[in-house]
């Protein structure tokens, strides 16, 4: 606690300048990838026309990499330099420090704006309208998950079994009893829910690491029942002709009893899009508003205090079990509404859709966001969901670039684009808390 | 309808790790409304009796009874930790101090009225629609918790996160914590540990305040022999788990067997302790 206040201790050494440091590193670092590439690189196998290895050299090719990164370490070595030299002056001025904290409240009005005026926007763009579905989507499984993990401090590599739970409950009570979405999605969240205090159940000891592992094998364990219980889920063949959401009971089809027909105007199937679009919309809004009103809340700040210190939240006579198994089941619930909203745009699902990728995608936003921030959850679904799609003109090095914007995210913002955590409450003018007292979730 | 003597009665605690007996056949008597302080030399158990009282242990054999103003009785030892505090009113504090650094201070008191909100906003349910019984519960509630914030002198920095005041206050700030669950008993554990002379001086006024105005008893273990011999009335010494001496400050400052457990003696004087107590 108290190392926290020391200044951080001062290099007694010359500062690491000088053409001679530079060049020590850019050596080491060619060194480095000399060894690395001389086996990935240099030398090719290959099976040959009877089955046989066969190998080739590509010394070429090796040289041109190890110069590279000489070159570029001595590039990010000079830009390391140039940075440090002026890392003391402020960069902004005040005045615009104050008109950004300005623009910074705008942020959010601005953003859910935007988002009820996207369909009017992209009416014309079908593929714009379907990206923004699928970031909505990632918003609000992001929201469900930073109740477990940004909140209670639970780390849940898991999360995608809830959603496959809502996606499989919506499949099948829609296409073997013929219930109609809005039916199902309470059954759907509640179900999901249901799953969630069942895995909260074995993992009530455990944190970390540990955590991790077994809500991960969860995980697989739901996806690998959907693959195999092939009478009831259809195996890998999935589930087809999932029934379309209505609105109040309208259909969104072509024929006389359509919405189109009854509006008097030609249908167009961007119409069942911008429904979907709204529906997700809504789901997403609610999860925030229970997140934002629960987190105001005793369980809400149970659920804090538990990710900060579990002991002593026993010591206070909060009930970490209980405490624990309702953070999983809300964030479950709401992965469980995502899941049948999923199934309901679709109108198929597969195991495919439910990998552990997912999981991890739906962790790196509440990571990449900030754990516990609301906002932050928006900003990297847009970031990476949708920035994942400008990517696409890089065609094959779209993960290389990808992979190294997030790299350059992390070592800019090492807790989350919104990395500090808003109190709940005040005595006086409201506050911030630095991102470096609080726990993160583990 | 007067109140029984004896808030807590420790009968023949005992609590084995492994081959290891840290506590051996103890037991003594805390008295209400008194400050009892527990002492012994570095490992003598008296960590390990607090967590047995306080339901982080259970104890190997052993009773430990606890007995509200009212009469009702709770058997401490049978209790899940929680309901130590939440059911049987035992609030306590940690050595190494366990504050929830990343929340307010004023945070940190109403977690500490969790179970009352809690049942305030009917379970969430009622409090998600905004009633107004949780409303005026969670008021309630903060204003508990600016009366504990002026009593440690921290009002100003109620909106502070806990992690980032000065080591004093976090101290103080964790028996304000412990003090708004409205406990029965309170288990400090080493309070002055790290405080300067005038901080423990005004921890010793806080604690004495305590006792006085809310007729909470106290329980405590302390290396700070100042603070102890001016608050507390009864004083029980540990020395290798087994209860060596009981009694006011003044009985335990002239007895042999703690001058000999705290300062060691050379083997006659130790000889003498021995065939003394024999």
């Amino acid at each position: 606690m108290t190392d926290q206040t020391l200044p951080a201790p001062k290099p007694k050494r010359a500062p690491h300048t000088g053409a001679a440091f530079i060049l020590k590193r850019a050596s080491l670092s060619a060194a480095i990838a000399l060894v690395l590439f001389s086996l990935m690189i240099g030398i090719r196998t290959d099976a040959g026309p009877t089955g046989q290895l066969i190998y080739w050299t590509r010394f070429g090719d090796l040289a041109m990499m190890v110069v590279l990164v000489f070159a570029g370490s001595i590039l990010v070595e000079l830009g390391r330099q140039w940075f440090s030299a002026r890392h003391h002056a402020p960069i902004l001025p005040e005045s615009a420090k104050r008109g950004l904290t300005t623009l910074g409240r705008l942020v959010v009005p601005a953003l859910l704006i935007f988002a009820c005026l996207a369909p009017v926007i992209f009416y014309n763009q079908r593929y714009m309208l379907d990206l923004s579905i699928l970031v909505l989507t990632y918003i609000m499984l992001g929201w469900g998950l930073n109740i477990v993990v940004g909140l209670a401090g639970l780390l849940d590599l898991g999360y995608v079994a809830f959603y496959a739970v809502g996606a499989y409950s919506y499949a099948l009570l829609s296409t073997t009893f013929g219930l109609s979405f809005w039916v199902c999605l309470p059954l759907a969240g509640i179900l999901a829910a249901f799953w969630g205090i069942l895995l909260g159940f074995p993992v009530l000891r455990l944190r970390g690491d540990y955590l991790a592992i077994v809500t991960l094998a969860f995980g697989e364990i739901i996806r690998l029942v959907l693959l195999n219980w092939q009478h009831v889920t259809g195996g890998p063949n999935g589930i087809s002709g999932i029934p379309r959401p209505s609105l109040f009971g309208i259909p969104l089809t072509p024929g006389p009893n359509g919405l189109a027909a009854q509006l008097g105007i030609p249908f167009s199937p961007t119409h069942r899009l911008v429904l979907l679009f709204y529906i997700i919309l809504a789901l997403a809004l609610l999860t925030n508003w229970v997140t934002i009103r629960l987190r105001r809340l005793p369980i809400g700040r149970a659920w804090e205090a538990l990710r900060e210190d579990e002991i002593a939240c026993r010591a206070l006579g909060i009930n970490t079990t209980t405490t624990k198994l309702t953070a999983f089941a809300i964030g479950a619930m709401f992965g469980g509404f995502a899941g049948a909203f999923f199934a309901t745009r679709q109108g198929f699902i597969s195991p495919e859709s439910f990998t552990f990728q997912e999981s991890a995608l739906v962790l790196a936003i509440v990571v990449l966001g900030g754990m516990g921030s609301q906002l932050g959850v928006v900003l990297s679904s847009l970031a990476l969901i949708g920035g994942f799609e400008l990517f696409r003109g890089f065609e094959q090095f779209r993960m290389l670039a990808f992979g190294g914007a997030m790299v350059l995210l992390m070592i800019w913002r090492p807790r989350g684009l919104i990395a500090h955590r808003d109190p709940t409450l005040f005595l006086g003018k409201p506050t911030t808390v630095s991102s470096e007292l609080v726990k993160e979730g583990r | 309808m007067t109140a029984p003597a004896s808030i807590l009665e420790v009968q023949h605690l005992s609590m084995r790790f492994g081959g290891i007996v840290a506590v051996n056949d103890l037991s003594f008597d805390v008295r209400r409304g008194d400050i009892t302080a527990l002492i012994g030399p570095n490992g003598a158990g008296k960590t390990t009796v607090f967590n047995c009282i306080t339901g982080f242990y259970k104890p190997t054999t052993g009773m430990l009874r606890l007995t509200h103003a009212d009469g009702r009785e709770f058997l401490l030892e049978r209790l899940l930790d929680y309901r130590v505090s939440k059911v049987a009113k035992v609030a306590r504090t940690f050595q190494n101090i366990r504050l929830f650094a990343g929340m307010t201070a004023l945070e940190n008191l109403m977690v500490a009225q969790h179970n009352r909100l809690m049942r305030a906003s009917g379970f969430s349910f009622l409090g998600l629609l905004g009633a107004p019984t949780f409303h005026t519960a969670e008021h309630d509630a903060i204003e508990r918790a600016r009366y504990w914030l002026d009593r440690i002198g921290l009002t100003a920095r109620a909106d502070d996160a806990a992690g980032s005041l000065p080591y004093g206050d976090q101290r103080r700030l964790e028996i304000a914590r412990a003090m708004c669950s409205e406990p029965a008993l309170l288990c400090l554990d080493e309070p002055a540990a790290g405080l300067n002379a005038r901080e423990g001086e005004a921890l010793s006024e806080l604690l004495l305040a305590i006792r006085k105005e809310h007729g909470t008893s106290i329980l405590l273990i302390e290396h700070d022999m100042s603070v102890v011999m001016e608050i507390a009335d009864r004083i029980v010494v540990l020395d290798y788990g087994v209860k060596i001496a009981k009694g006011t400050p003044r009985e335990i400052r002239d007895d042999p067997k703690v001058i000999a457990a705290y300062l060691g003696t050379d083997e006659k004087a130790a000889i003498e302790v021995m065939e003394q107590d024999a």
